[in-house]
């Protein structure tokens, strides 16, 4: 088989914002030194709650903003560092972006035909009657009917609309695509037919996905491999079986406990007390210490580095 | 069996829209019993928010024709009693807490100043006392700190912190019913499990009924003894929550608990429930959910089919699986 699509090593986003009226600068570090691999035809789930870095993280991917430091590679060019722009221009066609928003992600003003044609119109060289075609196949490719083509956003559901956005990205045909929580914003039973579309499309164009999601139990339905963030840092990221069978890091354990399950027999155990430390101020050891309910000694001050507990199985915790 | 706390009878809303009435929410009924914690399930376009506001009349009402049907609460009904009167129930009474902490909240006014407005007017405090009042709220809805906190902004605080403090002015004046309409979705799922045990911890407590609104069958199954499930304004099954897990009755409860994405087991394509919701303005014939339903039959499109008892505390708006069900007994 061949190597990975997506290597990341090492990477690392830093944000300058101003704290206060006319305050010194701060540093926020969004991502914090992570590393992971996108085998290809594979989905990665990267999920954590809000702030986590998650979809920072996404945009890196894509190039949409520049990292500070550390290396990714797509399809085995560097678009980090030195001679990253046009390395990334090289591989530019092959990458796309799903939105969360279906409504703020597609022009109200424009016919869907042209909305997902748009990505055609800009890589430019299409003839009339090509370009017609793609946007029947794309719509088809989707499950939307060819005539819909001629009407406007707000004629649709939201699972409907992002179907759209789904066609838009695949216009030009991508290896891989970036998912950011596209369904976080449907009711379920659109949930579940958005995911099953993904799922399809990935076995019949062979896509790789990163799929980033708060909802663990979305993920589990859609990835390969699951990596788990918290405060920037990467804490686990496992094969999805060995992590929802054995979640090794108590910050993936406390998550899922607090999943609530349709199950109405079922007892939560307590709650993780606490809440996300702000990544401003963060402290010098593992982000988690100050709410981790195994925390020992030695956690608050150091950083534990990410280990392997088994086939593919990374955890950075100082447990293991 | 006493009297319920707040029976709703036969409620209809309906809206002006550019394509004419709308009806939201469609001769609704349900009953809360004191100390109950009913569920109200639905996505959206349901009418169960609309249901929520439509108890407390907070309704828009230029673009609201005056509900119809009975909300009977303390031996009144609600939708005729004078204004002033419904200001008097609102929050001392009957208390809401909504999704969004953040637009809930006066960003320009202390914790202190917002709790204390609920208290010094239905009960009349000083400001002293009330501020004294508001800490002691704090700490009920476990809120660290809360002698410095009641003095701090809105916006210094996150989003689990602004929902406690939501929840602490909702409680403030003890009231009778609880309404939260969907009190944790904007949360964290860390941030949710907290608010939950707190709600129930406060229920329990404080002896409230609580309604509970909600499109996530998981919450539900966590927070709800029963349950009434919505679809497109109408109730389509009602249940209690045991059982409504373990044997729904009505296609679109099925179609709805298949389509969750499943946390323990791998599966490898998810059950869906084909189409999406219709329109409100949508004129269609027979049930609403006729055009999705896998059961369908023809009388289905016909007639719009009424809710008929489906076992103890239950009912479904679907005779033909009521009867079927009836039949495999």
């Amino acid at each position: 088989m061949s190597g990975p699509i997506v290597k990341v090593r090492d990477l690392v986003k830093e944000f300058q914002v101003t704290r206060g009226r006319g305050g010194p600068p701060a540093v926020l570090r969004a991502v914090n030194h992570i590393s992971f691999d996108i085998r290809p035809g594979t989905t990665l789930g990267l999920v954590g709650e809000s702030g986590s870095g998650k979809s920072t993280t996404g945009r890196l991917l894509v190039g949409l903003i520049p990292a500070t430091s550390g290396e990714i590679e797509l399809f085995d060019e560097t678009i980090t560092g030195r001679g990253g722009a046009a390395a990334l221009a090289k591989v530019r066609s092959k990458l796309q972006f799903v939105f969360q928003d279906p409504h703020g992600s597609l022009n109200p003003r424009m016919r869907v035909g042209n909305s997902i044609a748009e990505p055609i119109d800009i890589a430019g060289g299409w003839h009339r009657k090509d370009r017609a075609d793609r946007v029947s196949e794309l719509l088809e490719t989707v499950g939307l009917p060819r005539a819909v083509a001629e009407r406007f956003p707000h004629e649709f559901s939201g699972g409907q609309r992002q179907r759209i956005g789904i066609a838009r990205a695949l216009a030009l045909k991508p290896d891989f695509v970036v998912c950011d929580e596209p369904v976080s914003a449907l009711d379920v039973s659109m949930q579940a037919q958005i995911i099953n579309l993904l799922l399809d499309l990935q076995e019949k164009l062979g896509l790789s996905y990163l799929f980033i999601a708060h909802d663990l139990a979305v993920v589990r339905s859609i990835a390969t491999d699951v990596a788990v963030m918290y405060a920037g840092a990467l804490v686990e990221q496992a094969p999805k079986t060995a992590l929802y069978a054995a979640p090794k890091h108590p910050y993936t354990q406390a998550l899922l406990e607090a999943v609530p399950r349709p199950d109405p027999n079922r007892v939560r155990s307590t709650p993780l007390g606490g809440e996300v430390p702000s990544i401003l101020s963060p402290p010098p050891g593992c982000a988690f210490a100050a709410r981790c309910p195994r925390a020992m000694g030695v956690c608050p001050n150091e950083p534990p580095t990410p280990r392997a507990t088994g086939e593919g199985h990374l955890v950075a915790c100082h447990l293991y | 069996m006493a009297a319920p706390l707040l029976e709703v009878q036969d409620l209809t809303v309906r809206f002006r829209t550019d394509d004419g009435w709308m009806t939201a929410v469609n001769r609704v009924s349900l009953a809360v019993g004191e100390g109950e914690a009913l569920g109200i399930v639905g996505e959206s376009g349901s009418g169960k928010s609309v249901t929520a506001l439509s108890i407390l009349r907070l309704h828009a009402a230029p673009t609201t024709r005056m509900p119809t049907g009975r909300i009977m609460y303390g031996g009144r009904d609600l939708l005729t009693v004078p204004s002033r009167d419904m200001r008097a129930i609102r929050g001392r009474e009957i208390a809401m807490i909504f999704q969004d902490p953040m637009s809930s909240l006066n960003p320009v006014l202390t914790i202190a100043d917002q709790i204390g407005e609920t208290l010094r007017l239905h009960q009349g405090l000083d400001q002293a006392t009330a501020r004294k009042r508001a800490i002691d709220l704090l700490d009920l809805v476990r809120i660290p700190d809360a002698a410095r906190r009641v003095d701090e902004y809105p916006h210094r605080l996150s989003g689990g912190m602004r929902q406690r403090v939501m929840i602490a002015i909702a409680i403030a004046c003890r009231p009778k019913l609880l309404i939260a309409d969907e009190p944790t979705t904007a949360l964290d799922v860390t941030i949710q499990a907290q608010i939950l045990d707190l709600l129930r911890d406060l229920q329990r407590e404080l002896g409230m009924s609580v309604i509970l609104i909600t499109h996530d069958m998981g919450v539900i199954a966590e927070f709800a003894r029963r349950v009434m499930v919505m679809y497109a304004g109408r109730v389509v099954e009602t249940a209690p929550v045991g059982e409504l897990f373990r044997r729904p009755v009505h296609p679109y409860t099925d179609g709805l608990l298949a389509a969750i994405p499943k946390l323990d087991v791998d599966v490898r394509r998810l059950p869906t429930i084909p189409g999406s919701i219709p329109d409100p303005t949508a004129m269609i014939p027979g049930c609403r959910y006729g055009p999705r339903c896998p059961q369908v039959q023809e009388a289905c499109r016909r007639e719009a089919p009424e809710l008929v008892p489906a076992g103890p505390q239950r009912e479904a708006r679907c005779p033909p699986r009521v009867a079927a069900m009836r039949a495999n007994l």
